[in-house]
């Protein structure tokens, strides 16, 4: 073999390394995107906290939290906000009854008996459910829920809470069952043909063996679709009245923490005062409880699927 | 174990399956009654002059006209803040980010923003871009607010469109002496396109049927014009059907029923198209 | 050509070399994987690097041309010399590195496109912009694959066969008119008739190029290197002209494996 000529071997050496400036460029622009969301994040929780803190200043943390009379609007005013958790939780624990049972038993039925021709039925149409606007269910509470339910209880107050608790649960249905047949099929299938080669039944492989498998990820589910009720807005503002309330009779008018909010901005209460601050106060406890259900199921999610990874 | 038991556990075991399977069909046909439900009771109002009117105070003179053409400029605003933000953001966490401590803030971060009510971002909307860049209760303000809500879920679903274009491609572009930005403009992203466009119209989807955000930043005003310009004020169609939804009398409720018709429709038409271009891919992948 | 018991690990001296190992290291986190390798690779000459399954000839080849960058637990010590620069010095451009050495993968993988911008690509985002059609087309003739496609290079390239699909992936890389290439077990996915044809390529190929090829194959290495280097464990075990080491082996682990008797 012969050398190369000298200019030759030149163009073979490797070149310096250059400063690739478009690539930095695009690097740092790509980057800034991304930390969007964290100042998204920020943003909110500066939002909420400033004017939180200026609601605080006039009403103390304890009235707020503690107190059993919501009656911003009205004078005596009265800033106790426990009436409006009170019928959140009597919507959430509606839609809970409803959803959570109906949604892992959907993934069961999903996962562990339909055919694959029901489960290309069965999946779009949860996520047609799933893609029907808040406001459509509020809707159909509206007229047709609620009609249902005062043919069966003449006594149910136009605005209730059962109404909008159904129509919830109709709405977080799918997000159960899709994030619960996610956690089933986690569960490996050797897990299954063992507990059938010990001649269990379908419904003792199911109950003992796959769903404890899967228990982390299925309950991590429902603090998620939990969550998702919690912030529901527009199927309560229209079907479960504007009277906060502690009560726990269904067929009555209540008023959640979302309602609130969207109650006052609807109205003319001017911003700035201390009625128009008491959004902002409703809306951080709002984000935290929401925020710290998502944080433990997400991380709780996280753990459950390394295991079967 | 006695024959008797095993026949017992065989009967639960077939009460339990029929149990699922009821459940199951029961949700299927709740959808049904739904909308059958919302077609019966608006259909007889949907006709051209429904779509062309304005909103009234009189139901058979009320129509979509200013609600449609708000929705169409919403989200045609709302995709071009969004699209390009969001897809940028799950090229930088897939393709750049490594698994350093900030990729992992962010990528929790993100997936507990998916979960924040979206009344909350109507608040931010309203204090940050209604009040403090001075947007007032324009589209401009609405579709910034909208674009921060379906942020995360274009990032969500562009990540794993990206993520399932194969490594052997971006091997073979880095062994040609390719740049990082070369394998991702020529490569990365025409693969992960389609992906990417189906979580855009999931993500445009969500946005058309939104209204809590909206009604925060001061949407719900009686409009009787189309928008201009970015800094007109709007109405949408969530907007209006709420707000016939709200109101006592039963005509304006079929009014909301006919606006629901029209706005199911808008996302059926969406979701076919999302479906059409997953589908396409399968095939072209064949 | 002689053999000259002092000269392992080295080429012959009428050979010379492009690319020199020295006391080189290659770790994923703390644990090593290719461990004091020093040798010379000749240029125009195939060199194939041999080997069990997990004995780190992968990783071997791939620092040969910065591919090991991408996965960001691998780090280096030692030094890796091409025309006497660093490969591995702060002040060489990795990216240009993969442009002077280019690489075929173990299973064919050629971009979704059609076969012309297959090869058009890598030449076009480093400016070539002119004669790029010549450029394609003598990439795929050198690459033996010019006869079968020249009617229809606007075809998608998955519409190819396996094997030709592997020769594209050559006639990609000569595109870019490497000085190197590197090979990484690339008949493994391929029946033997492509894998014949492959082989003979690499003849026609080392007029112009240096190849070094990872193979699990010990035929395949007999049949077409001139050296061959023998790695276990993360060591290399010997190092020589390929007849030497086939036929009279220094070490008897290295007469063990090329005899079949494990790996």
């Amino acid at each position: 073999m012969t050398n190369g000529s000298p200019e030759n071997t030149a163009s073979l050496l490797v070149g310096k390394v250059r400063f690739h400036w478009k690539e930095e460029v695009i690097r740092i622009a790509l980057f800034l995107c991304a930390i969007l969301s964290v100042a998204t994040t920020l943003s909110i929780v500066v939002v909420l906290a400033t004017e939180a803190f200026t609601f605080f200043e006039n009403v103390s943390l304890g009235e707020f939290l503690l107190g059993g009379r919501w009656t911003p609007l009205l004078v005596p005013r009265s800033f106790g906000v426990l009436p409006l958790v009170c019928g959140t939780l009597l919507i959430v624990a509606g839609a809970a009854l409803i959803a959570l049972p109906v949604g892992l038993a959907t993934a069961v039925y999903l996962g562990e008996y339909a055919p694959d021709r029901v489960r290309s039925i069965v999946k779009p149409v949860l996520e047609v459910l799933a893609g029907i606007p808040t406001v459509v269910y509020g809707y159909f509470a509206l007229t047709f829920v609620t009609p249902l339910i005062r043919s069966i209880f003449p006594s149910t107050q136009i605005f209730n809470a059962a109404s909008a608790s159904i129509v919830v649960s109709i709405m977080v249905l799918p997000m159960v069952a899709s994030l619960c047949d996610d956690s089933l099929r986690a569960v490996p299938l050797s897990l299954r043909q063992g507990a059938y080669a010990l001649g269990a039944t379908s419904f003792e492989v199911t109950t003992r063996v796959v769903v404890p498998a899967s228990l982390s990820g299925v309950v991590a589910s429902f603090v998620l679709a939990l969550s998702r009720a919690i912030g529901e807005t527009m199927a309560v503002t229209l079907a479960a009245g504007a009277t906060p309330r502690m009560t726990i009779n269904p067929l009555e008018s209540i008023q959640t923490m979302t309602a609130y909010i969207v109650q006052v901005s609807l109205g003319d209460t001017p911003a700035g005062s201390v009625e128009y601050q008491t959004i902002f106060a409703v809306a951080a406890l709002l984000f935290t409880i929401t925020l710290m259900m998502n944080v433990i199921a997400h991380r709780v999610l996280r753990r459950f699927r390394e295991v079967y990874e | 174990m006695t024959p008797g038991n095993a026949l017992r556990r065989h009967a639960i075991a077939k009460a339990f399956h029929f149990l699922c399977a009821t459940v199951t069909w029961a949700g299927v046909a709740l959808l049904g009654v739904l909308l059958f439900h919302v077609s019966y009771s608006g259909f007889m109002w949907l006709d051209g002059q429904f779509l062309s009117s304005f909103p009234s105070r009189f139901p058979e003179k009320a129509g979509l006209n200013s609600a449609l053409w708000g929705t169409l400029w919403l989200i045609t605003l709302t995709v071009a803040f969004s699209v390009p933000i969001g897809v940028a953001a799950a090229i930088y966490l897939e393709e750049y980010g490594g698994k350093g401590k900030l990729s992992r803030l962010i990528e929790v971060n993100i997936a507990n923003l998916a979960g924040v009510p979206s009344i909350v971002y109507g608040i931010l909307g309203l204090v940050v871009f209604v009040r403090f860049f001075g947007f007032g209760r324009s589209v401009l303000a609405g579709s910034l607010t909208m674009s921060l809500l379906i942020l995360p879920v274009i990032i969500i679903a562009s990540r794993e469109s990206v993520r399932a274009v194969p490594g052997s491609i971006r091997q073979a572009a880095f062994a040609l002496g390719a740049t990082r930005w070369q394998v991702v403009r020529s490569h990365v992203l025409p693969s992960a396109l389609p992906g990417i466009l189906t979580g855009v119209i999931l993500a445009m989807s969500r946005a058309i049927g939104e209204t809590a955000p909206l009604i925060m930043i001061g949407a719900l005003t009686y409009i009787a014009f189309v928008p201009n310009g970015p800094m007109d004020a709007f109405t949408a169609l969530p907007i209006q059907i709420f707000n016939w939804a709200s109101r006592p009398q039963q005509e304006f409720h079929q009014l909301a029923a006919a606006g629901i018709i029209v706005l199911l429709a808008v996302l059926l038409l969406m979701n076919a198209v999302a479906v059409f271009i997953r589908y396409r891919t399968e095939e072209g992948n064949k | 050509m002689e053999y000259t018991p002092n000269a392992d690990q080295e080429i012959s001296e009428n050979e010379q070399p492009i690319l020199q190992l020295e006391d080189v290291t290659i770790r994923y986190g703390d644990v090593p994987a290719v461990q004091n390798v020093s040798l010379a690779i000749a240029r125009q000459q195939i060199t194939s690097i041999i080997g069990p399954s997990g004995c780190g000839k992968s990783t071997l080849l791939r620092a040969l041309n910065r591919m090991n960058d991408f996965i960001p637990e691998a780090n280096i010590t030692g030094r890796i010399l091409y025309m006497g620069a660093e490969l591995y010095s702060e002040e060489t451009d990795p990216v240009d590195v993969r442009r002077k050495i280019g690489m075929v993968f173990q299973k064919p993988n050629p971009f979704p496109k059609s076969i012309f911008s297959n090869v058009a690509w890598g030449p076009s985002i480093n400016g070539y912009r002119e004669g790029i059609e010549d450029r394609v087309e003598k990439s795929l003739r050198r690459a033996a694959l010019w006869e079968e496609v020249a009617d229809r290079l606007h075809d998608s390239a998955s519409s190819l066969s396996g094997g030709q699909q592997q020769r594209l992936c050559i006639a990609r890389a000569l595109a870019m008119e490497p000085e190197v290439i590197l090979m990484d077990e690339p008949c493994s996915a391929l029946d033997p008739v492509s894998t014949a044809r492959i082989e003979d390529l690499m003849f026609e190929l080392k007029k112009r190029y240096t190849i070094v090829i990872v193979t699990h194959n010990m035929q395949q290495a007999a049949r077409v290197s001139d050296y061959t280097a023998f790695l276990e464990s993360g060591k290399l075990v010997e190092f020589g002209e390929t007849d030497q080491v086939f036929t009279r082996p220094r070490h008897n682990r290295t007469e063990e494996y090329v005899t079949g008797r494990f790996g």
